[in-house]
């Protein structure tokens, strides 16, 4: 049964340490941020930072790295590429997941809340572990594997028609945004596969080139690993990269009717 | 599972705004489970036609009551949104109307659909 509360050590004390502008600011924007610190040994908290927004870049990432550069050190987040295609800075940001280097601050109204992605075990403030994750991803088997040797001095040639059920299905970049934000990953985030190995499940399965679709249908026919999706579109939603886990599902769950027919 | 974790499990349900299409899906479960309830009413109000004069006007009395009118009035809403987001369902297992926009324009068509539905069902039913 799933629990829809905090654990006890998980209840966040909203009220945290406040940050205040610095004198003469013109115009500034309230963050609202969660800190977790393992050596405390106290609850979650959330620390109220108000940033000089004239004096910082525009995007999300740019204020967290401002805070942390002249407000408060220990603030402690994921980020490398800030331009999208790492994944790293993958937070709850206004309340939904998203990269917080390519979510503009000017988009948002009001205070801006920060939190870790929903539903992991927290290691420090904004970071979380996603060991879970990535062996899920790993579960799936995300490589080519092919009956035919490997053709000498060339690639494995594919149609374009072919190369083309690979768009929407290869440009996932493992952020986790997908995933931590869906209900049903919540509640069975040991037994769900979840979004983002499902979509990478279905960028194989749909590979020309990839012979061992059977098996790979195999592995997710079963009540939780692929069934527990519900079709409820958070992932859809919040990809930054503007993918549709919740169609590749749908597409996997066919492809199984299929085979059975 | 419960949380053995010396670490904090991060806020979810508590924190995330969702989106339209989870509201609906959410919806979808309650209705379901909502319509199971109001059917073993539906059951107890024929049961009692089958039963005697007395009983069936005791039944039947509480269900033309305010009160028994709102909760059938209720599970007409559940019954239509549930069967009209279940026509959703199935075309999303065909694999047709997967992209957002989509689903968000099915899902209002859903709610819209419901609410029609259960209006027409009670002037035809008040009505007659």
């Amino acid at each position: 049964m799933a629990e829809f509360s905090l654990p006890a050590n998980s209840i966040v004390n909203t009220k945290g340490q406040h940050f205040p502008a610095p004198e003469g600011a013109t115009n500034t924007k309230r963050f609202k941020i969660y800190r977790f610190d393992p050596d405390s040994g106290e609850n979650p908290r959330v620390d109220t930072f108000d940033v000089d927004v004239e004096n910082c870049g525009p995007m999300i990432l740019d204020a967290i790295i401002k805070i942390k550069s002249d407000i408060d050190s220990t603030l402690t987040f994921r980020r490398s590429c800030r331009e999208g295609i790492c994944g790293s800075c993958a937070m709850n940001i206004d309340g939904a997941n998203g990269l917080a280097c390519t979510t503009s601050i000017a988009d948002i109204e009001g205070d801006i809340t920060i939190y870790p992605l929903p539903h992991q075990p927290i290691i420090k403030d904004l970071v979380s572990d996603l060991t879970n994750f990535y062996a899920q991803y790993a579960s799936i088997e995300p490589w080519l594997k092919s009956d035919t040797p490997t053709p000498a001095g060339k690639e494995r040639l594919q149609s374009p028609e072919d190369r083309e059920k690979l768009d929407g299905a290869y440009e996932c970049i493992l952020c986790a945004c997908c995933s931590t934000s869906c209900p049903s990953y919540w509640w069975n985030p040991d037994r769900y596969l979840g979004p983002a190995a499902l979509l990478a499940s279905y960028r194989w399965l749909v590979d020309s080139r990839d012979d061992a679709t059977g098996e790979r249908l195999d592995e997710l026919e079963d009540p939780f690993k692929l069934y527990r999706c519900h079709t409820i579109m958070n992932c859809a939603q919040v990809c930054p990269k503007g993918l549709n886990p919740a169609k590749a599902i749908a597409e996997t769950k066919k492809m199984l009717v299929k085979r059975r027919l | 599972m419960a949380w053995n974790d010396k670490r904090p499990l991060s806020p979810h349900l508590q924190h995330y705004k969702l989106p339209l299409t989870a509201y609906l899906s959410i919806a979808h479960r309650a209705c379901g489970v909502a319509n199971s309830a109001a059917i073993v009413l539906l059951v107890l109000l024929i049961a009692s036609a089958a039963g005697t004069p007395q009983s069936y006007e005791f039944m039947s009395g509480i269900a033309n009551s305010w009160f028994g009118k709102l909760i059938f009035f209720g599970f007409t809403v559940t019954l239509y949104y549930h069967m009209a987001n279940g026509i959703r369902h199935l075309f999303w297992d065909v694999g047709r109307g997967l992209d957002l926009e989509d689903a968000k324009k099915s899902g209002n068509a859903c709610l819209a659909g419901a609410a029609a539905l259960s209006v027409i069902t009670w002037m035809v039913a008040l009505a007659s």
